[in-house]
């Protein structure tokens, strides 16, 4: 193995590549998404020895295979128990969750709303592409009603998940959404996630080309971009459309969003820092655009940095006297 | 009272005695009888006791399924068991009377509160009429004292409601106790001042209790039972000593082991159950050595989260019970195929799935060695004694960070609550086995093996140009990239094999013992049965019977020679606490016709049990 070692301030997206071959299908959402995380790790110059990749299992799970930091591929949905251990063990490692829909809010379900609960430090990416693709086709939790797959012949009579209600439900302190396709959107908003201290949650609309097709195309298709989805900014009014003429605001007497012409009174300026009007706008779908962006950020100290800050904490080998405490409480001597 | 009597100075002797307090869950019968251990333990007696609490909570008072019961076998011999048979029992109230009497020996002593015998607490207890009144207890010597009376007029000069001074029985009863067997209360009155530190009122209403109850045996009327005895102290190896439960012997050994190995963090994770909570309470206090605890959602996180913990670099360790073992399996699956270090205590109980929770079992064995999908080895270790959970938990952390596998220690809801003496060691005499993390780029291979142990490097995340990928997919024997090549799947499957039967190489020979390592009878034995087969035998051998006791605390892999030394025994005979499952790995590792001795009554095999099977075979 030839040794260079190169500043981080050098590294270029490709530096965070690793030598293995990609092996998603061809025309996969997720070669989007690595590039976009390549392309924010070098941004950011992120150290590879201090970052960590983990996941689950699925077709994302794959993902800390591509990268040239250290990897951890576990098994299906316990990345981010794995995770807290991690990070509870080091907590100065830089450590991402790389989650699918079926990984995170299904069969890993229960880790991640006490992960993000814990509001532990990780980066945590879903790809949500509604649909269990590694396993071939079969409805996932985000998958809508009436989804046909070879496990619902009839379609889907279940209710899905929205994963940034999910989140904002479980107390994540950091929400966000953005798309595949969206590249310079989504490493704006990866960059932003990272320097999130404490659970950062980031779910990217994700297109599998192969077992779901298309299922975002009323979202992200160009033709229905502008007006199928909201691009929120913390502290700009919430407005979309072709020429921004359309705007959102609270229906006077309620508590649900309305759409109105963007000259309107009381239009809504997006306040990250709101909970309330984080779940409105992670709730929000068709008819409604679909909002894109920093749902929510208003960060709190991190579970690991809470419980080293707590007295008496891990204070390392040397901490205690180990003869004092085996002879702690009551003793007695037998004489020769 | 009409008169006073000091009594003459002489006592009756007794080589050992079995005692158990019995009362209702809030009459404090778990704290009288450790009070009494300690005692004893000053005292230089040899002891061993029994804890048998009931599942509920706060069971209603009066109720036979509300009865706590504590027991201690002390004495000069080798007590090596809690007793099979009770010599004095102390009923609290009906329902501890009708629940634990069947152990009373015939002759032998049951104290009871009369105060107690209430027509309300009679029926609770299933009586129509009250045993005290008619001959039902016949056969033992029966002391009938009004405790509750008693009590309350020692503490009345402290003015505690008479719930409170109700709550005093229990030291009333330790004093008596503890004056018939001469003993001290210095270490008993100085525990009461610790407690109620911040209630003194409390404290000298309860010293005021156990002085009378001393002050009752030392000058009440007599009586004709109410005798003192003396009992020998043991003759034990010079040093010094504290009690120690199996419990505390784990937590203390982990920290032991995390200090031998340098490894800077032990991470444990853990997920409520009964009886392995104790693990976790007890390893929360230990922060100063280097101990952080986690109590995860559930026991996979709880399992994850320690295997994540090793992956960067520190000791991962997790605990439960059996239905949270099967609950981990598919993480040690994973610590198994990333071959990462890992400690995982099983304190068993009483199955299959919710079972008994609070009863003891010996039913986790094949779980642990073969309860995994795919061939998926790893070493499994049993603790025989309480003060042993201290030196096993020393190995686990040794083999495993040296081996780079999990390592299941099966220990038992009887060891994680009984408690033994326990001669101290001084750190510096502990072994040392410090860990290497590799950090030397040179040649580097995620998967690299030890050529003598087998195992991979431990390479810490943020070690500069180690970064390196692994998961729960099959790797590539040399580069540790995915591989779905046969022939890499097969000589990987051979390596994980070869690495853990290895272990044999790196552990103690099977040592006998008690007894020839040959002869007609071996009586083969794993964890916590290790005091009543080692009686039982000792009992067959003093018959003049060719038979020895053998007791492993390696399961997996087996001692190198066990096979060679059973097989000079006529026949072998396996009591286990469960249907037969170390029998079943002898027979099949060894094609012996090992025969089995099952117990699965939630309860410790008795000496009895142990003695009479070996005399249908010797």
């Amino acid at each position: 193995m030839t040794v260079t070692t190169i500043t981080d301030a050098q590294l270029a997206p490709k530096d965070y590549a690793s030598d293995q071959e990609v092996r998603w299908c061809p025309g996969c959402g997720d070669y989007a998404i690595l590039k976009a995380v390549q392309k924010a790790c070098a941004d950011m110059g992120l150290s590879r020895e201090r970052t960590v990749f983990v996941s689950g299992i699925g077709c994302a799970a794959r993902f800390p295979y591509y990268m040239s930091t250290y990897g951890f591929h576990t098994v299906h949905g316990r990345a981010p128990a794995i995770a807290t251990g991690i990070k509870l063990a080091n907590p100065d490692l830089d450590v991402w969750v790389m989650t699918g829909d079926g990984d995170g809010l299904s069969i890993g379900g229960n880790h991640m709303l006490h992960v993000l609960r814990r509001n532990v430090d990780l980066n945590i990416v879903l790809f949500n592409n509604e649909i269990y693709g590694l396993t071939k086709g079969q409805y996932s939790p985000t998958s809508r009603r009436g989804t046909r797959s070879p496990s619902t012949p009839l379609g889907s009579i279940e209710n899905p998940v929205s994963a940034c209600a999910f989140a904002l439900g479980a107390g994540a302190r950091f929400v966000a959404r953005s798309i595949d396709t969206l590249q310079a959107h989504l490493i704006a908003v990866l960059k932003r996630a990272h320097a999130h201290r404490g659970a950062s949650f980031l779910e990217i609309l994700q297109n599998c080309v192969v077992f779901n097709d298309a299922v975002f195309e009323h979202i992200t298709g160009k033709e229905f971009a502008a007006d199928a989805q909201v691009l929120v900014e913390h502290g700009k009014p919430l407005v979309f459309g072709k020429n921004k003429e359309k705007a959102l605001r609270l229906k006077p007497g309620s508590l649900t969003l309305e759409v109105v012409d963007a000259t309107a009174a009381d239009i809504l300026v997006h306040d990250e820092t709101n909970r309330p009007l984080a779940q409105l706008l992670a709730t929000l779908e068709p008819p409604f655009p679909t909002a894109m962006g920093v749902l929510y950020c208003n960060p709190a100290a991190s579970y690991e940095h809470d419980v080293y800050a707590q007295p008496g904490a891990a204070q390392g080998v040397k901490g205690g006297d180990l003869d004092a405490l085996l002879n702690s409480e009551r003793t007695w001597e037998v004489l020769p | 009272m009409t008169s006073t009597v000091v009594r003459p100075p002489q006592r009756e002797s007794r080589d050992s005695v079995v005692i158990r307090f019995a009362g209702d869950s809030g009459d404090g019968m778990q704290v009288t009888g450790s009070q009494f251990t300690l005692e004893t333990a000053l005292a230089g007696s040899d002891f061993s006791t029994f804890p048998d609490f009931p599942a509920e909570i706060r069971a209603p008072t009066g109720t036979t399924f509300g009865v706590s019961a504590f027991q201690i076998h002390f004495g000069g011999g080798d007590v090596m068991t809690p007793g099979d048979a009770v010599d004095v029992l102390v009923a609290m109230n009906p329902a501890a009377l009708t629940v634990e009497l069947n152990d009373l020996l015939v002759g032998g002593t049951v104290i009871v509160d009369t105060a107690a015998f209430t027509e309300r607490n009679l029926t609770k207890a299933g009586y129509t009429r009250s045993p005290l009144e008619d001959d039902s207890l016949a056969r033992y010597q029966v002391l009938k004292f009004d405790i509750t009376k008693l009590t309350a007029d020692a503490v009345k000069p402290h003015g505690l409601s008479s719930r409170e001074a109700h709550l005093c029985r229990n030291m009333w009863a330790l004093g008596l106790l503890l004056w018939m067997y001469g003993y001290e209360r210095t270490a008993s009155v100085e525990w009461l001042k610790k407690k109620f530190a911040k209630k003194p009122l409390i404290a000298e209403a309860n010293i005021a209790a156990l002085n009378a109850g001393h002050a009752f045996g030392e000058t009440a009327e007599m009586t004709e039972h109410l005798v003192g005895y003396t009992v020998p102290k043991a003759d034990v190896r010079p040093g010094r000593y504290r009690t120690i439960t199996g419990t505390e012997g784990l937590a203390w050994g982990l920290v032991a082991g995390l200090r031998a190995s340098g490894v800077e963090k032990l991470v444990f994770a853990g997920y409520p159950i009964t009886p392995a909570s104790a693990l976790l309470h007890t390893l929360a206090n230990l922060r100063a050595y280097g101990v952080v605890t986690f109590q995860a959602e559930d026991e996979i996180a709880a399992a994850g989260a320690a295997l994540g913990a090793s992956y960067a670099g520190a000791l991962g360790v997790t605990s439960s019970s059996g239905p949270g073992i099967a609950l981990k399996t598919e993480m040690l699956g994973l610590a198994i195929a990333t071959e990462l270090p890992l400690v995982v205590i099983d304190s068993q109980r009483a199955g299959p799935s919710t079972g008994m929770p609070t009863k003891a079992e010996q039913s986790d064995l094949l779980q642990a060695v073969h309860g995994r999908n795919a061939d998926a080895p790893l070493v499994v270790l049993a603790p025989m004694t309480t003060a042993d959970c201290f030196d096993i938990a020393i190995e686990a952390v040794r083999i495993a960070t040296k081996y780079m596998t999990p390592v299941m220690v099966l220990s038992d809801g009887y060891l994680a609550h009984a408690a033994q003496p326990w001669r101290i060691p001084r750190e510096a005499d502990l072994p040392r086995f410090p860990v290497t993390y590799r950090t030397d780029p040179e040649g580097f291979q995620p998967f690299l093996r030890d050529p003598e142990t087998l195992a991979r490097p431990w390479v810490k995340p943020g070690t500069p140009t180690l970064e390196h990928r692994i998961g729960g997919l099959e790797r590539d024997y040399d580069s540790g990239h995915i591989s779905y090549d046969p022939d890499n799947h097969a000589r990987m499957t051979k390596a994980r094999a070869d690495k853990i039967a290895g272990v044999a190489r790196d552990i103690p020979e099977q040592a006998v013992a008690l007894g020839e390592d040959h002869g007609k009878l071996a009586v083969v034995g794993w964890g916590s049965t290790f005091g009543a087969i080692h009686r039982a035998v000792q009992i067959a051998r003093d018959e003049g019977r060719d038979v020895a006791h053998i007791h492993i605390r390696y399961l997996s892999p087996f001692p190198r020679n066990l096979g060679d030394l059973l097989k000079r025994y006529g026949r072998v005979l396996v009591p286990e606490m469960n249907n037969g499952q170390l029998v079943r790995l002898l027979r099949a590792e060894y094609l012996l016709p090992a025969e089995s001795l099952p117990k699965v009554t939630g309860k410790p095999f008795r000496v009895t049990d142990i003695a009479q099977a070996i005399r249908k075979l010797s």
